[in-house]
């Protein structure tokens, strides 16, 4: 793309934002030679949710898996540009993509529970980063986590059941709640709901909401209601730009760009 | 939801301490292992590729000595007089009977000890290739040639290099009068290492340095032609009846389940089949390549079914359904359109089975094909051996000589087995098609 | 006439018949203008097989079950002294005979046999007449009864597709023969061996030696068939020392090449794995024989093991082990690459390094579908044959220590059953007993472990 992207539309609330867990400047993602995303900046505010919306084949799932360096499995994908957590660049050298990890979380599109115990599941990040000093420390971070999940209650006489034995509302929840044993700061999520059916949703968007304020939260989705019911923040992305970053209310009553309208309205997606 | 954790409480004790000092060294820790454990796998596939690597190498540095043979010089008087032989003899119409008569034995063995004074030099079957000499030039009747003939085992051992001087006389394996002939020979520059033609155009032999692979090799391709002749039409048949025809039923479960487990059936029993069978209860000739290659063709059976069923399979129903569509019978769709787009997968499979028969020992064995065989098969009910028996032959015999023949006939046989594999992949590459 | 003679004249009728019934049909067409059910070729087509097939099946059946016939007539008319005692001498004798008779050797040894030589060749010579021109008969029929039934209507097609389909149907029964002969001829000798050893002894006894004496009152000559040492020596050589060296570089073969290598080095590693499944055994063989034996000896005598043995366990297991690494590898490589990536992306993205997906969610996950494939490799290792043959040796110890010779029971089938032996002796009989033992065995292996590898499958789709 030989041609400079269509200016990206900031909210003014968003522009001077000092809080921001993570800032990306000027990202740009190739699969081969296909450029995926396209110079995207923006920041994520650690106290928020964060929407990231646009039809698919946008970016914006592609653009999420940078913030936890995920790209760097795919044998094909190059990263451009400067990613940084707390003021670190995780594309540095020095950065430990294994720490960064567990530092950013991340939730899949589809549950993906290991086929071991529940227990197990939730233990492993604690057991593999050496987090845990004791059984009893396990079990109490296994405890924590399940009950920051909501699944405690629905888990706690089966723990040595398989995780993959569960439902899928509940298995993403055992995911959500192994993302969170290991107190990740960030935890993305990438169409966390699109494989649930519509009570597992309401249930997951509810868990959200609860773990907004611990956690930044960074939700990748293609349903504008469930960006609006649980964001505070809205990324409009577009052919692997960013178009309009802002409020949610703003960006769903008052959009800015034309093609935010457009999306927003229906006109295409 | 019932989140009854206080807000401010932490997982565990508190934010994870990244940066400290023991995490670090953790993380430090746990690359190491990661740079082992990427280690170890590939360390294992070297082990893999390094025995190979071995292997192949042991066998060639082995093996291509025995393309050689040692040959010494002798001037040979071809006397009508001595030989019984005239020059009309050679023109009349009985002319293989009298050179089948005639005493080339004694001639080449008086003509050495002539000029060496003993013939031990000599191979015991060198006077053949004088014998061929005449029967190729019946001019030579009355002449004086010198000839390059097959020399004796421990010429060819100390030509070779194979003895060490370092040895006690007694563990050589060859006595000082066999090394001062041989000295005698090499000052007088009547020894050489010339290419072993007779390797590749004989029979097997008690001597080391006449026996060939010919007489195998013609066994395997006897044997081969008839597992290929019954195995492929019924195999495809078999794939196709399975694929195109078969109803859901118990028959065809069996069938199923008694291709899945011949699949599975070790080799060997394959020949208490053929032994059981062939030879004890119908009677069939014993070391014949036609009962070789009835065995090899149950043995290849399965593996060409399996094949020719992933080929099949993998044929678009589209296409079936576009040659029904206009009228084709079922078995017009099978012969015009079916068969065809299969074939070269159906091809693939079939030269795979074809190629591990080719290298199966065992069951041969058990239906006499080991025995000594020292004429070329004519046809597939005479006594015969196959390549892989006749390594596993030469491999239990005691002289010297036979140890880089065996290793020789490895190579024949790989070389054999690698242009197979070749042209199976080339026929996939070829007519790879992506739907 | 011989009997392809006669085979050639019945195919000559059968294309004859071929033409003849398509121009009729043709004639038919164009005379009455009526609409032909089938096209000519078809006409043609049926006649063809009404008269080749019957003929032929005769031909081929003849041709299997002739020999014998000849040659017990033959036997029959001989005098009471000159005809072959049964057994190994009866096969001797009809094997020089028929070598004469068909001119392999040119004169016989026995004078017995030359005397039965004209007998043979008259008595074949009489079935050959008989068959061959009821062969002929045959052909005419169906051919004739092809052309005569030919007409317009006729549906040529339909018949010619029935019949193709009886023949796709019958060649799929050869699997289901073979089987079936498998079973049938183990079952049979094997029990004709337990009438005389007890399957108790055979099973449990633990002293093998089945060296029946030539003659009668020869110490031991009874023979002892105790096959505990044969299995011990199999499990041994196949299952322990095959699998500890194949288990592990095949699993880690398998890992690396899916996980870590990079496209281009996966297609150079591959084929050379696939290289190592295409050498013949024969070649492991001669290259544990002759290079591993005689190093492990050299090796165990360098620690001070004195009298190591130059055929040992370790030889034969070792080289063993490397020929099934690229079946556990490619068996390992089915069942890491049908576990889900989104395992392998969920453990990367908790942060764990490769090697940790690896070991404690890839392997784990694919754990059926590789033991499975352990259990096949296992099957097949203890099929082998020519690498116990030539490298492990003949002696029935009944020991742990991989330095020793063992035997395994597939040496000892072809040790019995090579060489010169009287058919019907309880030794040879032995090798039969010994085959339906390994027969059984692997099936049962692999049933088992298909099933695993089955339900495994199942439960990623």
């Amino acid at each position: 793309m030989a041609e400079a992207p269509e200016e990206t539309v900031v909210h003014d609330e968003l522009k001077f934002a000092n809080d921001s867990k993570m800032t990306a400047r000027d990202v740009s993602v190739y699969y081969g030679a296909k450029k995926a995303v396209d110079r995207v900046s923006i920041d994520v505010d650690s106290h928020f949710v964060t929407a990231f919306i646009g039809p698919s084949g946008c970016g914006k799932s592609t653009f999420l898996r940078c913030f936890n360096r995920m790209n760097d499995t795919i044998d094909i994908a190059r990263v451009e540009g400067d990613i940084q957590l707390d003021g670190e660049n995780i594309y540095d050298t020095r950065m430990d993509v294994v720490q960064l990890r567990a530092r950013v979380g991340m939730v899949f599109q589809k549950p993906n529970p290991f086929p071991k115990s529940i227990y197990e599941n939730i233990a492993y990040g604690p057991r593999i980063h050496g987090i845990a000093d004791s059984k009893s420390d396990m079990d109490r971070i296994v405890e924590t986590s399940l009950t920051r999940a909501g699944l405690w209650n629905e888990v706690k006489d089966r723990l040595d059941e398989s995780g993959t034995a569960l439902s899928g509302g509940q298995q993403q929840r055992l995911c959500i709640a192994r993302a969170i044993a290991v107190d990740p700061e960030v935890i993305l999520m990438d169409e966390p709901c699109s494989a649930l059916d519509p009570i597992a949703t309401a249930k997951v968007e509810e868990l959200i909401d609860e773990l907004r304020g611990r956690y930044a939260i960074v939700i990748v989705t293609h349903n504008m209601q469930q960006a609006a019911r649980v964001s505070q923040r809205t990324a409009f992305f577009h052919l692997g730009n960013l178009v309009e970053y802002g409020p949610t209310e703003e960006i769903f009553t008052n959009p800015r760009a034309d093609r935010t309208r457009d999306y927003i309205t229906g006109r295409f997606g | 939801m019932s989140s009854a954790v206080p807000q401010d409480e932490q997982i565990g004790r508190g934010p994870t301490a990244w940066h400290s000092e023991a995490m670090r060294r953790r993380v430090r820790r746990r690359y190491a292992r990661e740079r082992r454990f990427r280690a170890l796998g590939l360390l294992a596939l070297t082990i893999a590729a390094g025995f190979l690597a071995f292997l192949l190498i042991t066998i060639v540095s082995d093996g291509w000595r025995g393309f050689q043979r040692a040959e010494v010089a002798v001037e040979v008087d071809f006397d009508p007089a001595r030989l019984g032989l005239s020059e009309a003899d050679l023109q009349g119409p009985n002319a293989q009977a009298m050179l089948n008569r005639a005493n080339f034995r004694a001639l080449v063995r008086d003509a050495a000890s002539e000029q060496y004074g003993s013939a031990t030099m000599l191979s015991n079957g060198a006077w053949l290739s004088v014998r061929d000499e005449v029967r190729g030039d019946p001019e030579l009747l009355g002449q004086t040639k010198r000839l390059w003939l097959v020399a004796a085992p421990y010429v060819d051992l100390l030509a070779k290099g194979h003895i060490d001087f370092d040895m006690p006389p007694e563990r050589r394996g060859v006595s000082a009068e066999q090394i001062s002939d041989y000295r005698q020979l090499r000052s007088a520059d009547a020894v050489r290492l010339g290419f072993n033609s007779g390797f590749l155009r004989k029979a097997n032999s008690t001597n080391s340095e006449l026996a060939g692979v010919w007489g195998a090799f013609v066994g395997s391709v006897l044997t081969i032609l008839v597992t290929l002749a019954i195995s492929f039409p019924i195999g495809v048949m078999t794939a196709i009846y399975l694929e195109e025809y078969a109803p859901k039923n118990r028959v065809t479960d069996i069938i199923e389940v008694s291709i899945n487990n011949l699949a599975a059936v070790p080799s060997i029993i394959f020949g208490l089949l053929g032994l059981a069978v062939f030879l004890n209860f119908f009677g069939m000739p014993r070391s014949a390549p036609v009962v070789g290659g009835l065995t090899l063709a149950l043995m290849t059976l399965p593996v060409i079914v399996i094949s020719a069923r992933v080929a099949l399979q993998s044929v678009p129903p589209s296409i079936k359904d576009a040659a029904l569509g206009i009228g084709a019978s079922r078995l017009q769709v099978i012969t015009h359109h079916v068969l065809p787009v299969a074939l070269p997968g159906i091809l693939t499979g079939t030269i795979i089975g074809i190629s591990r028969a080719l290298g199966e020992t065992a069951p041969l064995l058990l239906i006499g094909m080991r025995a000594f065989v020292s004429d070329i098969p004519g046809g597939v009910t005479q006594p015969a051996t196959v390549l892989p028996v006749q390594i596993f032959l030469w491999s239990d015999e005691v002289g010297r000589g036979f140890v880089e023949k065996t290793s020789a006939a490895i190579m024949v046989l790989l070389a054999v087995l690698l242009a197979m594999n070749g042209v199976a992949i080339y026929l996939r590459n070829k007519f790879e098609r992506r739907w | 006439m011989s009997l392809g003679g006669f085979a050639l004249v019945v195919l000559v009728l059968a294309i004859a018949s071929y033409a003849a019934a398509r121009m009729r049909a043709a004639a038919f067409g164009r005379a009455d203008g009526a609409r032909l059910h089938s096209r000519p070729v078809y006409h043609g087509t049926w006649a063809f097989v009404l008269a080749l097939l019957p003929a032929l099946l005769l031909v081929s059946v003849w041709s299997i079950i002739g020999g014998n016939i000849v040659a017990s007539q033959t036997l029959a008319q001989l005098p009471e002294a000159a005809r072959p005692a049964a057994g190994i001498a009866r096969e001797t004798f009809l094997g020089e005979l028929r070598a004469v008779v068909d001119g392999t050797i040119a004169a016989a040894f026995d004078p017995n046999v030359a005397a039965a030589v004209p007998i043979y060749r008259q008595t074949q010579s009489q079935w050959t007449l008989l068959i061959g021109g009821l062969a002929i008969l045959l052909a005419l029929i169906g051919g004739g009864y092809a052309w005569m039934h030919s007409k317009a209507d006729f549906r040529a097609r339909t018949n010619v597709e029935r019949i193709a389909t009886i023949l796709l149907a019958v060649a799929s029964l050869v699997a289901i023969l073979t089987t079936f002969g498998i079973v049938l001829s183990l079952l049979y000798e094997s029990l004709e061996f337990f009438s005389r050893v007890s399957p108790l002894e055979f099973i449990f006894g633990t002293h093998w030696s089945p060296q029946t004496a030539i003659r009668s009152d020869q110490v031991g000559s009874t023979g002892a068939f105790g096959a505990v040492p044969l299995f011990w020596g199999t499990i041994f050589i196949g299952a322990v020392i095959a699998m500890l060296v194949a288990i592990p570089l095949g699993l880690m073969s398998a890992i690396y090449l899916t996980q870590y290598a990079r496209p281009g080095a996966r297609k150079v590693l591959k084929p050379l794995l696939e290289i190592l499944a295409g050498v013949p055994t024969v070649v492991y063989g001669y290259f544990a024989a002759l290079t591993v034996a005689p190093a492990v000896r050299d090796f165990a005598m360098s620690i001070g093991i004195a009298g190591a043995s130059s055929e040992s366990a370790l030889a034969a297991g070792s080289v063993m082990g490397i020929m099934i690494i690229p079946f556990i590898s490619s068996m390992a490589d089915d069942s890491l690459s049908a576990v889900p990536g989104a395992m392998r992306d969920g453990s990367l993205a908790m942060g764990a390094t490769p090697s940790e997906t690896i070991k404690r969610v890839l392997v784990p996950a694919a754990l059926p579908g590789i033991v499975g494939g352990v259990l096949l490799a296992v099957s097949r290792a203890i099929g082998e044959t020519m690498i116990v043959v030539m490298a492990a040796g003949q002696a029935a110890n009944l020991t742990a220590n991989p330095l020793e010779s063992v035997t395994t029971v597939t040496a000892q089938i072809v040790q019995l059953l090579t060489g010169d032996q009287e058919f019907d002796s309880a030794k040879t009989l032995s090798a039969f007993a010994l085959g339906l033992v390994l027969f059984i065995v692997t099936l049962l292996l692999n049933i088992y472990a298909l099933a695993v590898v089955k339900r495994y499958r199942e439960a990623y789709e």
